[in-house]
C-alpha cells in the first residue's frame, strides 16, 4: 500500500507541476526578466524606487493614463511609498478636483484633498481614445495584474522600443515593440533618459526609470503585498507548529489500537 | 509519579497544547471577519473634513456635511452671543453654559451637530422661539447656543471635535 | 443509528434532549464506526466540509461590500481589496478557497473511482455527491462573473450561448437565462443572489450525503465489508478527528501558500480588466477546474452536440454503479482496472490541458480522442473488465494480512461471495 501511494503520488504532482507552468506563465520565457525586490517569500517594496516611480508616473505617464481606484492618501499608507502627511496633502493638492453642486447647483473645482481618488487625466474612456488616436491608454491601478508576466512584461514593453525590424511596414502612430503582443503599439516609446529629474538625484536612464515606474505601479496593483508576505510567513510557521501538535497527538492515539493494520 | 502517571501527564499536555495552539489560531481566524466590518480605510479618510469659513458674515451660518450628517457652523453676532449668555442655568432642560459649548478666544463660532436630539431630524435655522433653532418634526425648540429650551428633544446639540486649523478654516474630526 | 441508548449527564441536557436530540446525534457523531484501515484518502470528505463552510463564511463577508451592479462590481471588488480591513485576505481565501475546494473534490471523487465506494450499497451516497459536485460548478461558474473582468463577461456569454444550441426553445431559453438580449446587468444581478443562495442547497445536500454515508457506514482500503462495531472500527472522536485535523492542517499549508504567496497564479490575468462587450479576449478560458468538460465540449464541431457531451461527461457518472460489473470493490485487488484506472486519471488530466488550448491543430485532435476515450472507459471498459477480470484474492477481514495471489486459497473469498 505505501508502495502505491508514494509512486503515484509523485507522478501526480510530477503532473500537476508540468501542466501548472505552461498553463500559467504563458509567453514569459520572451521577456526581460529583473530579480525584483518584491519577488519571493519575503519580498518587499523598494521605498526609494517607489517614490521615483511616482514621480515617473505623475510627470509622464498621468497625462494619458488614469489610476482610478488610488486614492492620494494611499501614496502615505504603510506598505508603500511612504510619502509623509505633508507630502501627501501637498501631492493631492496640486490638482484641482470637480466637485460640486455647490448651494447654487453648480458644479465646482478645489484643490485636491488627501482623501479624493487619483484625478483622471480625461472625463471618459471615449474622451481618452479619441484623444489618443483611437487607442485606449489602459487605466494603470491593476495593471500589472492584468497582464501575463506581470512586473516583467511591463518592464519589458517599456525597454522594448527597438528598431523597426527591416521589412515592417507600421502605419502612422503604431510603433515597433519586441514584447508587446503583436510587436505593435500605439504608445510612442514614453521614456528617453533624462526625461525626468528625480528629485533624490538618481540617474534617470531609460532601464532606471523603466524599474522605478514598473515598482510603483506593483504596489499601486498590489499595495497589500508587503502585510500579506509577513502574514504568510506567520501563518505558515503557526500551521507547522499546530500540525507537529496535532501529529504527536494523532500518534499517541493511535498507539492505543494494535498496530496490525 | 509512577509512570502510568507521567505517560498520563505527558499525553494530556500534548491534547492540552494542541487544543490551545488551536484556539488561538481559531481567534486570529475571527478577528479579520468582525474587523472587516468596522469602518474602512475610505470611510476613516472622510472621518475629518476641513471647512473654509472666511466668507460667512456675522449672523450667517452654513451647513456642511461631516460622516454624514450635517454640521451647523454659525458665526453670531455680539448681540446673539451677549443674549445667549444671558440665560439663566435654571431655564434649561439641560443646563449648559454657552462658553462651554464655543472655543476659547472664538466666542463667535459655535460648531454643532444639526441633528435634534430627540429623534434625529434637521432643525431649521432661524426659526423658532428662542431665536436658534426649530425642529419641524416634534416641535423642539433650540437657542442661540444650540441648547434645547422647549420641545420633546432632551439634550442640546451635540458639539463635535473640532479645531481652528487657522482663522479661516475649521478641522471637523 | 437507531440506538436511543444515549443519556446525556445533565439534567438540562437531558429536558433538551428530550425535545430536540442533538446531544443524541452528537454521540452518534462522536462513537460512529469507522474502519480502522482508511488511510489519507479518506480525509478529504472533512477537508471538503472545512472548504464548503470556509466558502460560506468568507463569502457572506464580501457580499457586505459587493456591488451587483454592472458599472460598479469592479470598482466594488477593488474597493474590498485596498480599503476594506482584511478586504485583500477575505477575497483572497475566497478565490483561491474555490480552486482548493475543486483540487479537493476531485482528489475526493478520485478516490471513490479506486476503491469502488460507489458500488452497492453506497450509490446514493455517490448520487448525492455527485449533486453537490453539478452544484459546485455553477455556483464556482456563477461567482467567477461577479467580479465583471473580461474572462467573466466573455465566459459568462460563451457558456450562456450554449443553450441556445437547445432546439425550439433555445433562443427563449437564453434571453430568459440573461434577462437581457446579452449578458448584462440583469444577468449580473441573477447570478449573484443564485451564487448566494446554491452553498445552502449544497450544505444541506452534505447532511444528505453524510446521513446516507452513516446507514452502511465508511467503505475502507481493502473495499471489504467491516462489522460495525468491531476490533476492526474505530470510534470517529477521536482516532479519526485528530487524523482529519492532521490531514486539514496540511491542506491549509497549500492553501495558505496560494493565499499568501501567489494569489493570482490560479486565474486568468484579463480578468483583471474591466468587462467589454465589444473587445473579446483572445482566448476565453474557464477557471481551471472546469478545463476537462470545456475540452469536451469543444471537441464537437455541432453546437448541441458539443453541449450533449459535456452534460453527459458528467450525467454518465450518475450510473457508474451500474455500468461497474466488479464484484470486487476496491481496485487494490483488480490489476486490470487498476492499469484503465491511472490511463482515465491521464486522460482527464489531459483533456483538462486541452481545455486551456486553443481549439486547433493536434490540441483539437487529442481533445476528440480524449472525449471518445472518456465514454470508452464508462461505457466499454468498465462493464467488460469488470466482467473478464481475474481478480486478485481478498481478505476476509482487515486485520489479517493481505496475501499475495496464489499462496494461502483458504483466505481467499470465496467467487460467489456478495461484499
Amino acid at each position: 500500500m505505501k508502495k502505491f501511494n508514494l509512486k503515484k503520488l509523485t507522478f501526480l504532482v510530477f503532473i500537476m507541476i508540468v501542466f501548472i507552468n505552461p498553463l500559467y506563465s504563458a509567453e514569459s520565457s520572451d521577456l526581460l526578466k529583473i530579480k525584483w525586490s518584491f519577488k519571493g517569500l519575503t519580498g518587499k517594496f523598494d521605498r526609494a524606487s517607489l517614490q521615483r516611480g511616482f514621480q515617473v508616473y505623475k510627470e509622464v505617464c498621468s497625462s494619458c493614463h488614469s489610476m482610478q481606484y488610488l486614492s492620494y492618501r494611499n501614496l502615505g499608507e504603510a506598505g508603500g511609498p511612504e510619502f509623509s502627511t505633508e507630502e501627501v496633502k501637498a501631492i493631492a493638492a496640486s490638482v484641482e478636483i470637480e466637485d460640486g453642486p455647490d448651494s447654487q447647483g453648480e458644479m465646482f473645482t478645489r484643490p485636491g484633498r488627501p482623501s479624493d481618488k487619483f484625478k483622471s487625466p480625461y472625463p471618459n474612456v471615449n474622451a481618452s481614445i479619441a484623444a489618443n488616436g483611437g487607442a485606449y491608454p489602459p487605466d494603470m491601478s491593476v495593471l500589472v495584474k492584468a497582464r501575463p508576466g506581470g512586473a516583467d512584461y511591463i518592464y519589458s514593453v517599456l525597454m522594448g522600443y527597438n528598431e523597426t525590424p527591416a521589412g515592417m511596414s507600421l502605419d502612422d502612430g503604431v510603433y515597433y515593440n519586441k514584447y508587446m503582443v503583436g510587436n505593435k503599439i500605439k504608445m510612442a516609446a514614453p521614456l528617453s533618459d533624462g526625461i525626468v529629474e528625480y528629485t533624490d538625484g538618481s540617474e534617470p536612464t531609460v532601464d532606471q526609470m523603466a524599474k522605478d515606474v514598473t515598482t510603483f505601479l506593483t504596489w499601486a496593483a498590489e499595495p497589500e503585498l508587503e502585510e500579506r508576505h509577513k502574514m504568510g510567513i506567520k501563518v505558515i510557521i503557526y500551521l507547522i507548529l499546530l500540525s507537529i501538535l496535532v501529529y504527536f497527538s494523532m500518534k499517541k492515539i493511535w498507539s492505543r489500537v494494535d498496530p496490525k493494520v | 509519579m509512577s509512570k502510568e502517571e507521567k505517560k498520563v501527564n505527558r499525553r494530556d499536555f500534548l491534547f492540552t497544547a494542541s487544543y490551545t495552539v488551536g484556539a488561538v489560531g481559531l481567534g486570529a481566524v475571527v478577528w479579520p471577519l468582525v474587523h472587516q466590518m468596522n469602518p474602512d480605510k475610505a470611510q476613516k479618510a472622510l472621518a475629518t473634513t476641513e471647512v473654509d469659513i472666511s466668507n460667512i458674515e456675522p449672523g450667517k451660518s452654513i451647513t456642511v456635511l461631516w460622516r454624514g450628517k450635517p454640521v451647523f457652523l454659525k458665526r453670531r453676532t455680539q448681540e446673539e452671543i451677549a443674549e445667549a449668555r444671558s440665560v439663566s442655568l435654571n431655564d434649561l432642560p439641560d443646563p449648559q453654559k454657552d462658553e462651554e459649548r464655543v472655543k476659547n478666544g472664538k466666542d463667535e463660532w459655535l460648531v454643532m451637530l444639526g441633528v435634534c436630539t430627540h429623534l434625529g431630524c434637521v432643525p431649521l435655522k432661524d426659526k423658532g422661539d428662542y431665536k436658534g433653532w426649530f425642529c419641524p418634526c416634534h416641535g423642539s425648540h433650540y437657542d442661540l447656543s444650540g441648547r434645547i429650551r422647549k420641545g420633546p428633544a432632551p439634550k442640546n446639540m451635540e458639539i463635535p471635535k473640532y479645531e481652528f486649523v487657522d482663522s479661516n478654516t475649521i478641522k471637523i474630526g | 443509528m437507531s440506538d436511543h441508548e444515549y443519556t446525556p449527564k445533565s439534567k438540562a441536557g437531558k429536558w433538551f434532549n428530550d425535545r430536540l436530540p442533538l446531544l443524541t446525534l452528537s454521540a452518534h457523531l462522536s462513537d460512529y464506526p469507522t474502519p480502522k484501515n482508511l488511510n489519507y484518502w479518506w480525509t478529504f470528505g472533512g477537508i471538503l466540509t472545512f472548504c464548503l463552510l470556509t466558502q460560506i463564511i468568507t463569502g457572506v463577508v464580501l457580499a457586505m461590500h459587493y456591488v451587483a451592479q454592472a458599472d460598479l462590481a469592479f470598482a466594488s471588488v477593488e474597493h474590498i481589496m485596498r480599503d476594506v480591513n482584511y478586504g485583500w485576505l477575505i477575497r483572497y481565501i475566497h478565490s483561491n478557497g474555490a480552486s482548493m475546494f475543486f483540487l479537493a473534490v476531485y482528489i475526493h471523487i478520485f478516490r471513490s473511482l479506486f476503491y469502488g465506494s460507489y458500488k452497492s450499497p453506497r450509490e446514493i451516497i455517490w448520487i448525492t455527491g455527485l449533486i453537490i459536485y453539478l452544484l459546485m460548478m455553477a455556483t464556482a461558474f456563477m461567482g467567477y462573473v461577479l467580479p465583471w473582468g473580461q474572462m467573466s463577461f466573455w465566459g459568462a456569454t460563451v457558456i450562456t450561448n450554449l443553450f441556445s444550441a437547445i432546439p425550439l426553445v433555445g433562443e427563449s431559453i437564453t434571453t430568459w437565462l440573461w434577462g437581457a438580449y446579452s449578458v448584462d446587468n440583469p444577468t449580473l444581478n441573477r447570478f449573484f443572489s443564485l451564487h448566494y443562495l446554491l452553498p445552502f442547497l449544497i450544505l444541506g445536500l452534505v447532511i444528505l450525503h453524510i446521513w446516507a454515508l452513516h446507514v452502511p457506514g465508511n467503505n475502507n482500503p481493502v473495499g471489504i465489508e467491516i462489522k460495525k462495531p468491531s476490533k476492526d472500527t474505530v470510534p470517529f472522536h477521536p482516532y479519526i478527528t485528530v487524523k482529519d485535523a492532521f490531514a486539514l492542517l496540511m491542506f491549509m499549508v497549500i492553501f495558505a501558500g496560494f493565499v499568501f504567496f501567489s494569489p493570482n497564479v490560479l486565474g486568468h490575468s484579463d480578468n483583471y480588466i474591466p468587462a467589454n462587450p465589444l473587445v473579446t479576449p483572445s482566448h476565453i478560458v474557464p477557471e481551471w477546474y472546469l478545463l476537462p468538460f470545456y475540452a469536451i465540449l469543444r471537441s464537437v464541431p455541432d453546437k448541441l452536440g458539443g453541449v450533449i457531451l459535456m452534460f453527459g461527461a458528467i450525467f454518465i457518472l450518475f450510473v457508474l454503479p451500474w455500468l461497474d460489473t466488479s464484484k470486487v470493490r476496491s481496485a487494490v485487488f483488480r490489476p486490470i482496472y487498476r492499469q484503465f484506472y491511472w490511463i482515465f486519471v491521464i486522460n482527464v488530466l489531459m483533456l483538462g490541458y486541452m481545455g486551456a488550448m486553443p481549439a486547433e491543430g493536434t490540441y483539437l485532435i487529442l481533445a476528440r480522442v480524449g472525449t471518445i476515450y472518456y465514454f470508452l472507459h464508462f461505457i466499454v471498459v468498465l462493464p467488460v473488465v469488470g466482467l473478464l477480470e481475474k481478480t486478485d484474492p481478498v481478505p476476509t477481514s482487515i486485520s489479517e494480512p493481505v496475501l499475495s495471489s496464489g499462496s494461502a486459497p483458504s483466505l481467499a473469498k470465496k467467487d460467489n461471495e456478495k461484499i
